[in-house]
């Protein structure tokens, strides 16, 4: 006795013809990185060749116009953040801000301490800096974080000691899109004269942050997570109450009041100063759509589907990001089967070390769930068609892959997964 | 990563989907890998019992879609083959065939896996069948 199970032919990957209005494929990996907003690459554009002069030329009038192009960008920037112009330095992108911070903070203050405190769930960029300052006899504290994705404000107070010189949590993750309590982290470290440095990588341009009400003292920033283009970033570093000192990782001509040396990309500061610009005009009715296609796309799924899990908290999360698990359906197979969407999977077969995703696993859903998810990075430029076709694609796909899922059939047995024996854990 | 066309035809049109009854005694099943390791394979055969024959073949997998398609091919691989010609198939024969990457190469031997653990099932069956044969002559 044998059931077969039939495969739709409509279910074949390449068949699918756009509904009206929708160009595949559909980019929707926008925690990845943004397409370059037009009102930006125009911005940037005279200063290529028409002003491509070096800022730091000061007796010519092209130096003259790639230092304005700089110093606009400087005060969108700065605006943006609540922040004053002499604040912001420019970088290469936020990992080289996050370094610098980082490990400029961890130089210039060691005589006063040696621990540094993060978060699990932390951008690489901090993470693999924070470990290797601790080949060089820094401590560094990795606080958990909650079901949720959130850190635990009462494990940072009690990881704090006299030698804690830093705190280094993120504002918004790049995989779940939490937000975390930056604010009252702020407080706590101000409280205790700890420097607080935040990743704010995904969160400028999104959400409304403001260094000052919020006690950052240092934020990195990144110009291709919010439409400016990719090579450039910057790290805003408080100079009063308190005064933040950090010290240079990259030694020259003394370029960014010495903190940062090296000639400027002055066409990519400037579309990164655009991009703030545009983000401070429209963030409050963009966060809005794209809060409203996020949950349209998630009730949409949820409609449809069951066992489908919301990877962090719905409620402290940027407006545009979804990361859902499909329980039983396996991450890389499901984007295998919507290969006309560019979204992303935690599954340990889309990286190249065969892990799952270390946030996931943080998030203590087993790694059976970080195996099955999926990030939606919702964008300005994406539409409610998009949204549709990317739910009908997500459901019809999920639906085919349960029915070849020796787990589904299992689940739907009654057979709870978690009594099974497993015959490969032992071999992993 | 892109896939190998042979890859993207079982993913797409994954050959002998489905299961047989499990408790029936002509039928082995193999369900190897782990959830938490992101593959599970479940592989079925039932064999003629006079001729030791496989004369079906049904798979389930969750894993990416090399590993769909490894265990797809290996219920093709195994359809019309004795129990002893199905145990000579090898890991490294469906990498060949699929054309699968290195990082792709334990889906294989997942597929391979469930073959043996298959065979095994239905052998242990057959075992179990023996005395109580015997008995009833």
């Amino acid at each position: 006795m044998s059931t077969d199970v039939k495969i739709p032919q409509a279910l074949t990957n390449t068949q699918h013809a756009a509904p009206e209005g929708v160009k595949l494929p559909i980019y929707m990996d926008n925690h990845a990185t943004t397409p370059v907003d037009p009102r930006v690459l125009e911005e940037m554009l005279p200063f290529f060749m028409e002003k491509f002069g070096n800022s730091a030329s000061r007796n010519h009038s092209f130096g003259w116009a790639g230092e304005e192009g700089v110093e606009t960008a400087r005060e969108r920037i700065a605006k943006l953040i609540g922040a004053n112009t002499k604040e912001i330095i420019f970088t290469s992108g936020a990992t080289e801000s996050d370094n610098l911070a980082i490990k400029g903070v961890a130089e210039m203050y060691r005589e006063k301490g040696n621990h540094i405190i993060t978060a699990v769930t932390e951008h690489k960029a901090v993470l693999d800096t924070c470990k290797r300052l601790e080949k060089y006899g820094y401590r560094v504290t990795y606080l958990p974080v909650q079901k949720d994705g959130l850190i635990d404000l009462d494990d940072l107070k009690r990881a704090m000691d006299d030698k804690t010189i830093l705190v280094t949590i993120m504002y918004a993750n790049n995989e779940i899109g939490v937000i975390q309590p930056v604010t009252e982290i702020g407080k706590l470290c101000h409280e205790r004269g700890v420097i607080f440095h935040t990743d704010a990588t995904q969160a400028i341009g999104k959400v409304p942050v403001d260094v000052v009400k919020q006690n950052i003292d240092l934020a990195s920033i990144s110009g291709h997570k919010m439409y400016g283009p990719k090579g450039v970033g910057a790290l805003y570093v408080r100079r009063k109450n308190p005064r933040v000192q950090i010290s240079a990782i990259i030694d020259g001509g003394g370029h960014e009041r010495g903190m940062r040396s090296g000639t400027l990309n002055v066409p990519g500061i400037v579309g990164l100063g655009k991009a703030c610009a545009i983000a401070q005009e429209d963030m409050a009715k963009e966060s809005c759509r794209m809060a409203g296609l996020r949950n349209r796309l998630r009730d949409r799924i949820m409609g449809k589907l069951d066992e489908v899990y919301i990877n962090g908290s719905m409620e402290h999360r940027l407006p545009g990001s979804l990361n859902i698990s499909f329980a039983y359906v396996e991450g890389e197979s499901l984007l295998m089967g919507i290969n006309d969407i560019a979204v992303s999977s935690g599954s340990a077969c889309t990286s190249a070390t065969l892990e799952p995703s270390y946030v996931l696993k943080a998030l203590g859903a087993g790694d059976d769930l970080a195996h099955s998810s999926i990030r939606f990075g919702i964008g300005r430029f994406n539409t409610e068609a998009e949204v549709d076709y990317v739910a009908d694609r997500v459901i019809e796909t999920v639906e085919r892959l349960r029915e070849l899922s020796p787990l589904y059939e299992m689940a739907k047995e009654g057979i709870n997964l978690k009594d099974v024996k497993w015959a490969g854990e032992a071999s992993h | 990563m892109s896939y190998s066309d042979k890859v993207i035809d079982h993913y797409n049109n994954p050959r002998n989907v489905g299961s047989m009854d499990k408790n029936s005694a002509d039928v082995g099943t193999g369900l190897v890998g782990a959830p938490e390791c992101g593959d599970v394979m479940k592989l079925q055969i039932k064999v003629n019992p006079s001729t030791n024959v496989i004369e079906e073949a049904k798979f389930k997998t969750f894993g990416c879609g090399s590993a769909i398609a490894s265990s797809s091919l290996a219920t093709e691989w195994v359809k019309g083959k004795t129990v002893d010609e199905a145990l000579a198939i090898k890991n490294m024969d469906i990498v060949k065939e699929l054309s699968l990457p290195p990082v792709k190469i334990h889906c294989s031997v997942l597929a391979e896996d469930a073959i043996r653990a298959a065979i095994g099932d239905w052998k242990k069956k057959q075992e179990a069948a023996k005395p109580v044969a015997v008995e009833a002559r």
